[in-house]
């Protein structure tokens, strides 16, 4: 029999897709979870029930659970090897094609579109590059279209791109000004951020390269295999995916469509 | 009382481990009991130092008659296997007892956590699970081991006076009463003994 908590998730999972049209309902039930008691004791809410009616009746409000069911933990060049293995086996042969059109699915904050877009500026690609920066929540779009992080944090980032095989200063592409680092904006001269779900919206443009990384984690296998076929669907022949350092094509149905080009660093080309 | 030979409980279905500092020794010596053909699956959460792939699947698999692997995401928990969480993420168990992994923000500076694990786990299992808590220098373990205990699973904690740092024992005592309070080898031989 089920618990309460679990009926009143299910319900609470359920309002905001029939009210929000987002989908949550094929994410991994553990983290969802979590994410869901934290809301509780955010919002101050007794039950599941209690949250449900204050979202269902007010946008804003779940315009702010939004905030807390989305993983906004992302860095610039995170995993530096996997950085380094698209800069040393898959852009040598993206300099093949005349333009060059990239998605960026789950951009969240936009760590990791910056990333790309200095790794490519200095492979001399970006200028020839269009890249599709997509994701759920529009606070996430809009943070990551402003270009603005913590210094704080951008120390790690260095580190990371200096281990990544970055070829110059990291500061060459940002201004720092009290405690933000304002990034170059001629970095997102040719990016589009854009409203996109993996759970509820089709391919939007044919892509040379996808970059998916620490997002499939949180669906469940069902919804990972539809993001696989967006993916496979998306990609010219011959194109490269790439995924989060412990995600994997392993138990996907569409695992026999696509091989590995670097196993280590997930990265995939399809087939 | 010995929860564990109670015959009115359902059988033991999984075990989940948390330890941190001096953990991988304490793993070693409890786990050193279980024999070939152990048939419960083992979850372990081991905070390391840093996010850094470890080698630690490896050497257990090296050093141990269980088949130990290490966790990944969308992974079938096969009975009888040892699933070492990988450094960097929280493991959970899925409702489908499969495993999941999460970048969500560190629980007590942990990443994985072992309230997390345990918490996850004693959703899907209730009653079903036995869950332990060894050596360490935080207080991570002691709320999870706390609800593992709220939906009916066995508990189990080292021996302070045994443990090399006490601190997690001590933490997670402070929260619940266990269902056993063991030394490492008691734990092994509790552990060995559920079959």
């Amino acid at each position: 029999m089920e618990r309460d908590t679990d009926i009143e998730l299910r319900l609470l999972i359920e309002a905001i897709y029939l009210k929000y049209s987002y989908d949550f309902r094929d994410y991994s039930g553990a983290s969802i979870k979590r994410r869901v008691h934290h809301a509780l004791s955010q919002f101050e809410c007794k039950t599941i029930s209690a949250l449900q009616e204050r979202v269902l009746h007010d946008p804003g409000m779940f315009m702010q659970l939004l905030q807390l069911l989305t993983i906004p933990v992302s860095e610039m060049f995170r995993d530096p090897s996997h950085f380094l293995a698209i800069r040393e086996e898959i852009v040598p042969l993206l300099r093949t094609y005349p333009s060059i059109k990239i998605w960026i699915a789950g951009c969240s904050t936009g760590e990791e579109v910056y990333s790309m877009a200095i790794l490519l500026r200095e492979e001399g690609l970006l200028d020839r590059t269009f890249i599709y920066a997509t994701d759920i929540n529009p606070r996430s779009l809009e943070k990551a279209k402003q270009g603005i992080f913590s210094l704080e944090n951008v120390r790690t980032y260095t580190q990371n791109y200096q281990n990544a095989g970055g070829r110059r200063s990291f500061a060459d592409y940002y201004t720092a000004a009290y405690d933000y680092a304002m990034f170059d904006k001629t970095l997102c001269q040719n990016v589009t951020f854009a409203d996109h779900s993996l759970a509820t919206d089709s391919v939007f443009s044919e892509t040379q390269l996808i970059s998916c990384r620490n997002v499939l984690i949180y669906f469940n296998k069902k919804l990972q295999d539809r993001a696989f076929g967006l993916f496979h669907e998306s990609l010219c022949h011959r194109g490269f995916l790439v995924l989060g350092s412990k995600e994997t094509l392993d138990f996907s149905a569409y695992g026999h469509r696509f091989e590995p080009l670097v196993k280590q660093e997930r990265i995939y080309r399809k087939l | 009382m010995n929860q564990t030979k109670d015959r009115s409980r359902p059988p033991i279905e999984a075990i989940v481990v948390g330890a941190s500092a001096g953990g991988v020794e304490a793993l070693l010596r409890v786990f050193g009991h279980l024999r070939r053909g152990f048939g419960v699956p083992i979850l372990v959460v081991l905070h390391l130092p840093d996010e850094r792939d470890s080698q630690l699947a490896s050497v257990f698999g090296h050093r141990l008659a269980v088949p130990v692997e290490e966790a990944r995401d969308k992974l079938d928990i096969v009975p009888g296997t040892l699933y070492v969480a990988t450094p960097g993420y929280h493991l959970s168990v899925e409702a489908d007892r499969s495993l999941s992994l999460s970048l969500e923000e560190p629980v007590h500076h942990s990443r994985p956590s072992i309230d997390v694990l345990f918490e996850s786990a004693a959703d899907v299992y209730g009653p079903a699970l036995l869950a332990v808590v060894l050596t360490g220098a935080n207080d991570d373990g002691a709320r999870g081991l706390a609800k593992v205990r709220a939906l009916g699973g066995i508990t189990v904690v080292q021996d302070p006076e045994e443990a090399q740092v006490s601190t997690m024992p001590e933490a997670a005592l402070a929260l619940h009463e266990p269902d056993h309070i063991l030394t490492l080898q008691g734990i092994g031989q509790l552990l060995a003994g559920l079959e």
